[in-house]
């Protein structure tokens, strides 16, 4: 089974340096890139069906495409890598920032190449303190090779890089509101359109992709886009992806398998099944705002068109795993706490709408709550569906609490009931 | 009390700012605040705001808009060990609670207050990306993961040690 994206990546936690890198085919693909056309690059990474890793599974090569590029296109353009990774659950791109940060940097430098990008950065969140230093180095390095500055490699193309180390926050990572963090203002989303492609960063062209999504490009270029797509075992996308495992199971980690494996194998095979003592009860399979899967999905192809089938998202591919001693409705009470705190605020029906049903998921799972609650829960989620909040923040909080009315109804009734939580 | 920067932090003031375009110098406001902070026993005061809004050319209010905005950035005094315990989803089922009760009850502080002597602060935060690995926290600069309670008398006692060294010498 290949693993491009992460068997070089070192078993101590120490990081790759540029000369090893390099020794393990590093910066080849840049080198073939820039002796294509940027339009070359762009139709491989289309013809690779590479689809974003960051959540929305937007297909990468199209999302360039939209970039103006005539001879009159604005500049400077820019390329933003998006390491924001506060979707609850998710722990993957922390893995490829500090283990392979050139990866990440020769993937960047690629698709600034494609759509003639000039300056680019890479936005960290703050709390990865151990990453934002090895990428500062590795930065550095990539400048003293020339792979970064003026004539990359021998080549007419340059293109600046910086390090933005950001601040908690989740909203952080939605791309225009990183936009605005990245502009030094308060990360509110902007409407759209116009699109970043069109009019990002400081009103000028701009990419903003998932740290995962980038780390492919290399390998795309590299090794062609037949290879690529057969990594996958879906006909959805190609490539592998980082999955992900968390919760009561024996061995939670980060693993890189073909994209389309079943979240029966991850989960049984990969994470090593239940802890003893432990049942299966649901897993969100791809992060916080993602709807539950119960056992009867457990042969799903974790993919994005066949999560989807199931009722839910393949999102960042990180299983949250829901276990028996776990009540259902204090996981939700929590999860939407953290909604509703993240929430900035912008629009009407989330900043009233989350805190609210976090006050009515407080009461139920503390013996406080009446039937008639449940009905304005299910209304929430109506209320706060896509399409009724400014961005995807609401409607993506609502997953987990819209399947769980579905799959644990009895468990929210039994509270009402027994007014006590019967975990408690 | 008027503030400044070093001579050193203001060279890197200056680098931060050339990270980006003319004129686009408001982009390193979080990079210069967290070193406000970091000078500033990890809290922002107002003095430091203002002297950083100085740095940047931008109104007050505007750096007082963001700083407020950011889970990171604290407006308020803090201990010199702050502890940061993700409270989120798979760290919650991983028992969460009982290691922030814990703390709580060996430090007798509540989540949010810090310590008589200045030294503990206790903060419960969100989702570090570390889920696997729970429950865990963040201090200073580092991750500790998979916390037992043995394991938080353990740092707890490697604080209290790193400090009397540092008083001592
Ligand atoms: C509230 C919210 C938080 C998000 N957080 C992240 C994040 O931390 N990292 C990320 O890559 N994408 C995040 N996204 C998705 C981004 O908006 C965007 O779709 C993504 O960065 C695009 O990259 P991709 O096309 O490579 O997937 C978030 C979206 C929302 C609505
Ligand atoms: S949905 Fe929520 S997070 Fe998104 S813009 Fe509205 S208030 Fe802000
Ligand atoms: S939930 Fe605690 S680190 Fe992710």
């Amino acid at each position: 089974m290949e693993q491009p994206l992460t068997q070089h990546i070192k078993k101590d936690g120490s990081v790759l340096s540029l000369k090893e890198y390099e020794a393990v085919g590093g910066y080849q693909g840049l080198k073939k890139a820039l002796k294509m056309t940027p339009k070359e690059v762009m139709q491989m990474v289309k013809d690779s069906n590479l689809r974003g890793r960051g959540g929305a599974g937007f297909p990468t090569g199209m999302k360039w495409s939209f970039v103006p590029m005539d001879d009159h296109a604005p500049h400077p353009k820019y390329i933003v890598a998006n390491g924001d990774e506060m979707e609850p659950g998710t722990f993957k791109d922390r893995v490829l920032v500090e283990g392979n940060p050139h990866q990440l940097i020769e993937g960047m430098i690629i698709s600034a190449y494609a759509i003639q990008a000039d300056i680019s950065y890479i936005f960290l969140r703050w709390a990865y303190h151990e990453a934002a230093k090895r990428v500062e180095v590795a930065i550095h390095e990539a400048y003293q090779a020339g792979y970064l500055g003026e004539r990359i490699a021998g080549s007419d193309f340059h293109l600046e890089m910086h390090l933005h180390t950001s601040v908690g926050r989740y909203m952080c990572g939605e791309e225009t509101a990183l936009l605005n963090a990245l502009e030094g203002k308060r990360a509110n989303p902007r409407s759209k359109p116009p699109f970043p492609q069109v009019s990002g960063l400081f009103g000028k062209p701009t990419i903003v992709n998932n740290v995962e999504t980038f780390n492919n490009i290399p390998h795309i270029i590299d090794k062609g886009t037949e290879w690529y797509q057969a990594l996958s075992k879906s006909p959805d996308g190609g490539g592998t992806k980082l999955y992900g495992v968390s919760g009561h199971v024996k061995k939670p980690a980060i693993w890189e398998l073909p994209l389309g494996v079943s979240l029966r194998e991850l989960i049984e095979e990969h994470a090593g099944g239940m802890m003893d003592g432990y049942k299966f009860r649901a897993a969100l399979p791809g992060g916080a705002s993602t709807d539950f899967l119960t056992e009867e999905h457990l042969d799903v192809a974790m993919d994005f068109t066949n999560v989807m089938k199931a009722g839910s998202r393949m999102g960042t591919g990180t299983v949250i795993v829901l276990d028996d001693k776990t009540c259902p409705v204090g996981m939700v009470l929590n999860l939407e706490k953290f909604f509703a705190q993240e929430s900035c605020g912008w629009c009407t029906p989330c900043r009233e709408g989350l805190p609210w049903t976090a006050k009515i998921l407080d009461a139920i799972e503390n013996g406080r709550g009446m039937m008639n609650q449940l009905d304005i829960l299910s209304f929430e989620t109506v209320y706060m569906a896509p399409g009724n909040t400014f961005c995807a923040l609401a409607p993506g909080a609502m997953e987990p609490l819209q399947s769980a009315l579905k799959y644990f109804r009895e468990d929210f009734e039994r509270h009402i009931k027994e007014h006590k939580c019967p975990w408690d | 009390m008027s503030v400044v920067f070093s001579e050193k932090k203001l060279n890197r003031v200056k680098e931060l700012v050339s990270h980006y375009p003319d004129g686009k110098q408001k982009s390193a406001l979080i990079p210069v605040l967290h070193l406000a902070q970091e000078e500033n026993d990890g809290w922002l005061s107002v003095e430091w705001m203002d002297y950083v809004a100085g740095l940047l050319q931008m109104t007050p209010i505007e750096v007082y808009e963001v700083a407020t905005f950011y889970s990171m950035l604290n407006t308020k005094p803090i201990g010199r060990y702050v502890f940061e315990v993700c409270q989120t989803g798979p760290c919650m089922i991983k028992g969460s609670d009982d290691i922030i009760a814990y703390i709580g009850e060996k430090l007798g502080i509540k989540p949010g207050e810090t310590t008589k002597d200045g030294m503990f602060t206790l903060k419960k935060v969100e989702c570090l990306g570390a889920c696997g690995y729970a429950p865990m926290m963040q201090l200073g600069k580092n991750y500790r993961e998979h916390l037992t309670k043995e394991k938080v008398d353990a740092i707890i006692e490697e604080c209290r040690k790193e400090a009397r060294q540092i008083k001592e010498n």
